[in-house]
């Protein structure tokens, strides 16, 4: 990755169960993108995680890991979304 | 480890993007065609063409890697030129339709999903050019898929020119003739201005002004259904504030078209022109600019009470819009075609809204009549005697109006049309059944109003 902010904003919702950080985060983990912070709550009723990921040394490209990220979210039950940090940065941050 | 943001402000973009239908509705490229004129119609058809094809080579890649990359939608890829008329003055012909199809088979060839400026601007008087153009746009629209096509009829600075409007009431019905096998697709494809913008990058009114830089690229951010969503989690309470959380909206929306527009520009390598605020409703339920509207405690889009609601939605997205970008301009304002907009269907079905009352709409947002299907017997100098209306409106108001006005063949009111698409389905609409021929057959030229004298 070339570009100057190689921090990804990964969103997980769905309902709750077992293992759901675990395998996220080893998807990411195989992918070589590093988990920099977690934070995860329950909101109404549904389980919410944001993880920050930095993917500078990261085996796919952002589409690549997006796509994988779908995926396993499909297997888990979850939605989960990858968003780059710059969006968020941009949307809410002048 | 810092992360800048709270989690409801993450999950707030992630419920726009994914389930209230924020996206990016246009990445335009303005492309400046005034090296290509000749006396050659063949070579100006080659001229055009190559210049198309070079310069927006990777216009529909990177806009995909950016939507891809940033996971944002960008609905549509497209492409703005010169107005064909300024450029074909030299050239020894007296039908344009050729560079339509250089138009056409170029933007086929870089696979945008449409392509703009087979236009004039008259708002003054027409040059034997303009008026060639002017003359091909019912043939041209009828053998090409993405040229759309433009005429500007009137400005503050100059009045309006009434021999042009008479002309165009007549093209608007040779157009619809000549595609009434697609129940007048044509003139979903053609827009009548007053005050046209230079840089607008939504179509089918989008052109490549004389004061543009050779190549630009030009962003139009979308989201009535975020808006929307802001609204009906807010009832009940004062204007004053509704106004504000829909400013807030607004702003998050254009930074997003921001960001889209100079990563675009950046990796294109062109300038970046401008963000257009507009609300630009599609087809799809849940992103209707009607549905704010109603949101507000309208039973129905078009009763009594809408024009204000409209007045203060079109205020407030401006006002954020305009803090959130450095570069606002095209149209920026709601729009409120018929066809393309869920709600809007509605009223005109359930008879809340009359072409009258969007008439007086038009008085508070931008564009104007857009996207207005009418019956096929209705006469030329009715539908010029509406562009009049809609024009004078712009005129006085130094704003942008427009019409784009279906004249279906062999429909009549009580009936619909479909488009599909993005273009939509549109219920006949009923017009004044009172004849205004005399008045548009004077011709001639308002003169400019008193509000052009500001220097």
């Amino acid at each position: 990755m070339s570009q100057e902010n190689s921090r990804v904003v990964v969103t997980v919702v769905g309902k709750d169960k077992v293992g759901i950080i675990a395998r996220v985060a080893n998807v990411l983990a195989e992918n070589d993108a590093n988990i920099l912070d977690i934070s995860q709550t329950i909101m109404q009723d549904f389980f919410t995680m944001i993880m920050i990921v930095d993917i500078q040394n990261c085996k796919v490209d952002m589409a690549g890991l997006k796509e994988t990220l779908d995926v396993e979210g499909e297997k888990i039950g979850v939605k989960i979304s990858a968003q780059r940090e710059d969006v968020f940065q941009y949307m809410h941050r002048i | 480890m810092p992360i800048g943001f709270s989690n409801e402000e993450i999950m707030q973009t992630i419920k726009m993007i994914e389930a209230e239908n924020l996206d990016v509705r246009t990445i335009t490229m303005g492309i400046s065609l005034l090296e290509c004129s000749d006396e050659s119609p063949e070579k100006v058809y080659q001229k055009i063409y190559d210049t198309i094809s070079r310069r927006a080579e990777n216009l529909v890649k990177v806009g995909e890697e950016i939507e891809r990359d940033y996971g944002i939608p960008i609905i549509n890829k497209r492409i703005s030129v010169t107005p064909i008329a300024n450029i074909l003055g030299s050239c020894k012909t007296d039908n344009y339709t050729f560079a339509a199809k250089a138009l056409d088979d170029a933007a086929k060839n870089v696979g945008v999903n449409f392509i703009g400026g087979f236009s004039a601007l008259v708002h003054k008087g027409m040059t034997r050019s303009d008026e060639i153009l002017i003359r091909s746009i019912p043939e041209a629209l009828s053998v090409t898929d993405l040229v759309c096509s433009s005429v500007n009829i009137g400005t503050t600075k100059a009045g309006i020119n009434m021999d042009a409007v008479r002309l165009m009431g007549e093209i608007i019905k040779d157009t619809a003739e000549r595609t009434k096998d697609k129940d007048g697709l044509g003139c979903a494809k053609l827009v009548v201005f007053c005050n046209v913008p230079e840089d607008n990058p939504f179509m089918a009114g989008a052109f490549h002004g004389v004061g543009e830089p050779e190549t630009v690229i030009n962003v139009g951010v979308s989201g009535p259904g975020v808006v929307a969503s802001v609204v009906k989690q807010n009832p009940g309470i004062p204007l004053g504030i509704l106004a504000r959380k829909i400013k807030e909206t607004a702003f998050k929306i254009t930074r997003m078209g921001e960001l889209v527009g100079i990563e675009a520009g950046k990796r294109l390598n062109v300038p970046f022109g401008i963000v257009d605020l507009s609300l630009a409703p599609t087809p799809a339920i849940g992103d209707s600019v009607a549905d704010i509207l109603e949101g507000m405690g309208l039973e129905r889009v078009g009763t009594h009470g809408t024009t204000a609601a409209l007045a203060m939605l079109n205020d407030a997205v401006k006002k954020g819009g305009a803090m959130a970008s450095s570069y606002v301009g095209g149209l920026s304002g709601a729009f409120i075609p018929v066809s393309e907009d869920a709600g809007m269907i509605r009223g005109v079905e359930e008879g809340s809204l009359s072409i009258d009352k969007m008439e007086a709409m038009t008085c508070v947002c931008s564009v104007g009549l857009d996207m207005i299907a009418v019956p096929g017997k209705t006469k030329a100098s009715t539908i010029s005697a509406i562009i009049a209306d809609e024009a004078a409106i712009g005129m006085i108001n130094k704003k942008t109006t427009a019409v784009r006005i279906i004249p279906v063949p062999g429909k009549d009111v009580g009936e619909s049309v479909v488009f599909g698409g993005l273009l939509g389905r549109a219920p006949i609409m009923k017009l004044s059944d009172f004849d205004s021929s005399e008045f548009i057959a004077r011709g001639g030229r308002i003169p400019a109003p008193i509000q052009a004298l500001t220097n």
